[in-house]
C-alpha cells in the first residue's frame, strides 16, 4: 500500500441530495464511525482532497461546480457517489430538474448504493475507493514523462473540454486518469485561485501556486 | 458612508453541507442587507406526483428532506386522509407521535451539534452527534431504518411496535437525560458559548409577526405557537404546551431547542405509557377527490402540505411548505446590522434545511 | 378524542380584485400567512392563500386564466409573501405586480422555464424584471442612484461569473 492510501483526504459536496446521504457522510465523521481513525480527513479544500463523496443527483445548477472541484483534484483521485441519487438519479430521476448521476458529468468509480447510504456502506465504499486510488497511483506512477508535444495536446484537449453553462451534454471525454490532464488543470487551476480561495482559504492556493508554475513551466 | 461591498455566501460555505446561497451586502464589517437566492437542489419532487399514484408519492415526500423525513411522511399521509375522510386509529396516532418525537430529538440534537461547529466548538459537536446515535439506533430497531424509514402510510403505519419496546425506548431515552444536561448545560452556561449567542440575531415578538416566523425561531421571541396544538396526533391526549422563550436572540433560539428536546422525551414517555391496544392501521378505499390544507410541527416549525385529488390514482397537486421556506424573511431581517462573522450562526439558528426548502 | 382544529377546512374563492382586500382584512384580524401556491387546473391556475389564526386555517382561493396569469402581490400587506410570490413566478410563469422583492425570474434556478405551466411561456424574464425591481435593485446598487436596472444585472452578473470562471481559466491556459 503506498502512502497515499494510509491517510486519504475527503472533500464531500452535496449535490441535489435530500440531506440523508449527508448527514450520513458527517456520521461516519462522528464518535460512533470515527473514519478519523483510519487517518481519514474531511477537508473543504478541493486541491487537498483524494477522494470526492458526492451525494444526491446532478442538476442544471450543480454541473460545472461538481465540474470544477472534480478538475481542481491532484491526481490521483477518485470518485465515489453516495447513495442511489448520486448513482442513477433514483428517486428523483424523473424530476423535471434532475439530469441524472453523477457519471453524467464525472467518472465515477465507487457506487455506493442506499436511501440513505448506511455509514457502514459509506466506509466499506472509500475503503474500495482507496483500492483504486491505490492502483491509479501506480498507473500515474508507471507512465512516462509527458514530452512538450503531449503537453500541447493536452492544453488543446483542455480548452475544448471547458466548463461552461452551456447545456449538459454526455461526457464524452471525461478526464481519464491516464490521460495526460495534469498539464491542463494546474494551469487552470492557477487561474482559478481567486474564486478558489474566496470559498476554501488561501492555505492551499499557496502550494497549488507553485505547483501551477511548474506545470506551465513544463508546457 | 463606507463603501458597499457585495460578498457571496455558498453555495459551499463553512456551515452546512447544503448549498445556499446568499449575497451579502456590508459595509466595511457589517452586513447591510442579505439576498438569499435559492434552487442549487430544486428536485421539482412535487411534480413526481403526475407520475407516482397516490399511496406510493408518501415514498417522495419523505423524502423531501433526510433529517425530518418522517415528520413529511405523517404530513403527507395527515393530508391525504383528511381529504379521503380517514380516521387514523388511536394507536396508529401514539406511534406516529413517539416516532416524530424521536425525529425531533435527533433533529434537535443534530442541530446543537452543527451549532457548536458554527462557533467553534468541535467536541461538543462531536458529544451531540454521540447522542444522537443511540436515537437513531432506536429508529433502527424499531423501523429498520437510520433517517429514512417509510413506516408512515396513508391510513396508519406500517409496523407495530411492542409495549415493551417501547417502554425500553422511553427508559433508555430517560437515561440519557443526565448526559443530555451535561452537554445542553454547557450550551446554557458556558461563557464561550454565551458570547457567541446572547444579544446575536435578536428578533422582537413584533417582527416575528410582521415576517410570519415558524418554529423554534418564533416561540423563542415569545410567540407561543406551535401545530401540535391543533389536536392531531396524540398530542391532545399527552398534554401538550409549547416551549416559549422571550429574549429573540440566538441564545432563546437555542434554550427553546434544547427544552424541546427535554420535553419530547417526556412526551414520549407519557405516550409509551398510555399507548392503547387496537388495530395499527385501517383500510383506504376510493381515491383524494378534494382539498385539504394540512400542517405538521417539524423540529423546524410548521410545515404546510396541500393536496388536491381529481378522483383518480393520481393526485392533481401536492404541495409541500417546509419551515425554512417561511423562515428565510426572519433571517434575512436579522443578518441586516450584523457583524459578518456572525452570519453563520445566525443562518444556523433558524435550522435551514435547504433541501426541504427547495424540493 | 380532543377537538381536531386541523380538519377545518375553510377554503372560500376570492376574485382577484378583492384579493388585496380581503388579505389586509385578515391580517388586521391577526392572521399570519402561512403559505401560498399555485395549482395548475385545466384552463387556469388556481393561487391558494393560507393564513392561520389560532390554530386554524383560512385558505382564500383565486383563479386566474392561462394566458399571462397575474395577480396583485400580497408582499406590500406581508412582506414574507415575496418567497412564495417568486417562486410561483418561476414555477407558474404567474406576474405579480408590485412584488416587495422581486427576483425577476433568478429565485429558483431551474433548466425549463415555468415547469409547472407549460402553456405559458414567461414573455422573457427580463422583461418583468425591468420593471418593479425597486428594493434588491436599490441596495445592491448600494448607492441608490444606480437604478432599477444595475441591482438586477449585478444578481443576473453574479450568476453568470460563476459559470465564466473556469471557462476563462481554461482559455488562458489553452493560450499558454
Amino acid at each position: 500500500m503506498s502512502y497515499i492510501t494510509k491517510s486519504p483526504w475527503i472533500i464531500h459536496y452535496d449535490g441535489s441530495s435530500c440531506n440523508g446521504c449527508d448527514i450520513e457522510v458527517l456520521a461516519c465523521l462522528t464518535p460512533m464511525y470515527d473514519v478519523e481513525r483510519f487517518g481519514i480527513i474531511n477537508t473543504g479544500n478541493p486541491k487537498h482532497a483524494d477522494i470526492f463523496l458526492i451525494t444526491g443527483s446532478i442538476n442544471e445548477q450543480n454541473i460545472s461546480v461538481v465540474k470544477q472541484i472534480y478538475e481542481q483534484m491532484p491526481e490521483p483521485k477518485v470518485v465515489a457517489a453516495v447513495g442511489i441519487c448520486a448513482t442513477s438519479g433514483g428517486i428523483f430521476k424523473e424530476c423535471y430538474n434532475i439530469m441524472g448521476g453523477v457519471d453524467t458529468v464525472i467518472p465515477v468509480d465507487v457506487y455506493i448504493p442506499g436511501c440513505a447510504a448506511r455509514p457502514e456502506a459509506i466506509i466499506d465504499g472509500v475503503v474500495a475507493a482507496l483500492g483504486a486510488l491505490d492502483e491509479k497511483k501506480k498507473a500515474l506512477d508507471a507512465r512516462p514523462k509527458i514530452s512538450d508535444t503531449a503537453a500541447d495536446s493536452a492544453m488543446g484537449a483542455a480548452s475544448d473540454d471547458s466548463v461552461d453553462g452551456a447545456p449538459p451534454e454526455p461526457p464524452e471525454d471525461p478526464i481519464l486518469p491516464g490521460d495526460d490532464v495534469e498539464v491542463k488543470y494546474y494551469g487552470a487551476a492557477s487561474e482559478d485561485e481567486e474564486a478558489e480561495s474566496a470559498a476554501d482559504g488561501s492555505g492551499g492556493g499557496q502550494e497549488e501556486g507553485s505547483a501551477g508554475d511548474s506545470g506551465k513551466e513544463e508546457a | 458612508m463606507a463603501k458597499r461591498t457585495v460578498i457571496p455566501f455558498g453555495p459551499q460555505h463553512p456551515v452546512l453541507p447544503e448549498p445556499i446561497h446568499l449575497d451579502l451586502v456590508i459595509e466595511d464589517e457589517t452586513v447591510v442587507e442579505a439576498i438569499p437566492s435559492i434552487g442549487f437542489i430544486h428536485r421539482g419532487l412535487e411534480k413526481l406526483v403526475e407520475k407516482n399514484e397516490w399511496p406510493e408519492m408518501v415514498y417522495v415526500i419523505e423524502r423531501v428532506c433526510g433529517i425530518c423525513s418522517f415528520g413529511h411522511g405523517w404530513g403527507y399521509c395527515k393530508s391525504v386522509e383528511g381529504n379521503l375522510g380517514v380516521t387514523v386509529p388511536l394507536r396508529a396516532e401514539y406511534l406516529r407521535t413517539i416516532w416524530h418525537e424521536l425525529g425531533r430529538i435527533h433533529s434537535h440534537l443534530l442541530w446543537l451539534g452543527l451549532l457548536a461547529d458554527a462557533f467553534g466548538f468541535e467536541s461538543l459537536f462531536m458529544h451531540s452527534w454521540r447522542l444522537r446515535e443511540k436515537v437513531l439506533d432506536m429508529f433502527e430497531e424499531t423501523t429498520g431504518g437510520r433517517v429514512i424509514f417509510s413506516v408512515c402510510k396513508v391510513g396508519g403505519v406500517r409496523k407495530d411496535v411492542s409495549d415493551e419496546k417501547l417502554a425500553e425506548i422511553s427508559a433508555e431515552l430517560n437515561g440519557m437525560i443526565p448526559e443530555l444536561k451535561e452537554l445542553t448545560d454547557v450550551f446554557i452556561e458556558d461563557m464561550s458559548v454565551k458570547n457567541r449567542l446572547t444579544g446575536v440575531g435578536v428578533l422582537s415578538k413584533e417582527e416575528v409577526t410582521e415576517l410570519c416566523a415558524v418554529g423554534p425561531v418564533a416561540r423563542a421571541s415569545g410567540v407561543a405557537s406551535d401545530v401540535r396544538l391543533d389536536g392531531h396526533g396524540a398530542y391532545a391526549e399527552l398534554g401538550f404546551e409549547p416551549c416559549v422563550e422571550q429574549d429573540g436572540d440566538s441564545m432563546a433560539r437555542c434554550k427553546v431547542r434544547i427544552k424541546e428536546l427535554f420535553q419530547s422525551i417526556e412526551l414520549i414517555e407519557k405516550a409509551a405509557k398510555s399507548i392503547p391496544e387496537g388495530d395499527i392501521d385501517v383500510k383506504v378505499k376510493g381515491n383524494p377527490s378534494g382539498e385539504f390544507v394540512g400542517r405538521m410541527e417539524q423540529p423546524r416549525g410548521e410545515a404546510y402540505y396541500y393536496s388536491k385529488g381529481n378522483g383518480s390514482k393520481f393526485l392533481e397537486r401536492i404541495r409541500v411548505r417546509t419551515p425554512t421556506n417561511a423562515n428565510i424573511p426572519a433571517l434575512v431581517k436579522m443578518l441586516q446590522g450584523c457583524d459578518l462573522a456572525d452570519v453563520p450562526v445566525l443562518v444556523l439558528t433558524i435550522d435551514p434545511c435547504i433541501s426541504c426548502t427547495e424540493r | 378524542m380532543a377537538e381536531r382544529k386541523d380538519l377545518i377546512q375553510d377554503i372560500q374563492p376570492v376574485e382577484a380584485s378583492e384579493l388585496l382586500g380581503a388579505v389586509a382584512d385578515a391580517k388586521t384580524a391577526g392572521y399570519r400567512l402561512g403559505q401560498a401556491c399555485a395549482t395548475k387546473v385545466d384552463g387556469g391556475i388556481e393561487v391558494l392563500y393560507s393564513l392561520e389564526k389560532d390554530e386554524v386555517l383560512k385558505n382564500l382561493k383565486v383563479s386566474l386564466g392561462d394566458n399571462d396569469p397575474e395577480l396583485q402581490s400580497i408582499s406590500g400587506i406581508y412582506w414574507a409573501a415575496f418567497i412564495y410570490e417568486n417562486e410561483m413566478h418561476d414555477l407558474f410563469g404567474i406576474t405579480f405586480k408590485n412584488l416587495a422583492l422581486d427576483f425577476g425570474g433568478h429565485f429558483f434556478k431551474i433548466a425549463s422555464e415555468t415547469p409547472w405551466n407549460p402553456v405559458n411561456k414567461r414573455s422573457g424574464a427580463a422583461d418583468s424584471a425591468a420593471d418593479g425591481g425597486g428594493e434588491v435593485a436599490s441596495s445592491v446598487a448600494g448607492e441608490g442612484d444606480g437604478g432599477d436596472g444595475d441591482g438586477r444585472e449585478k444578481i443576473v452578473n453574479l450568476e453568470k461569473n460563476d459559470k465564466e470562471t473556469p471557462a476563462k481559466a481554461d482559455e488562458k491556459g489553452g493560450e499558454e
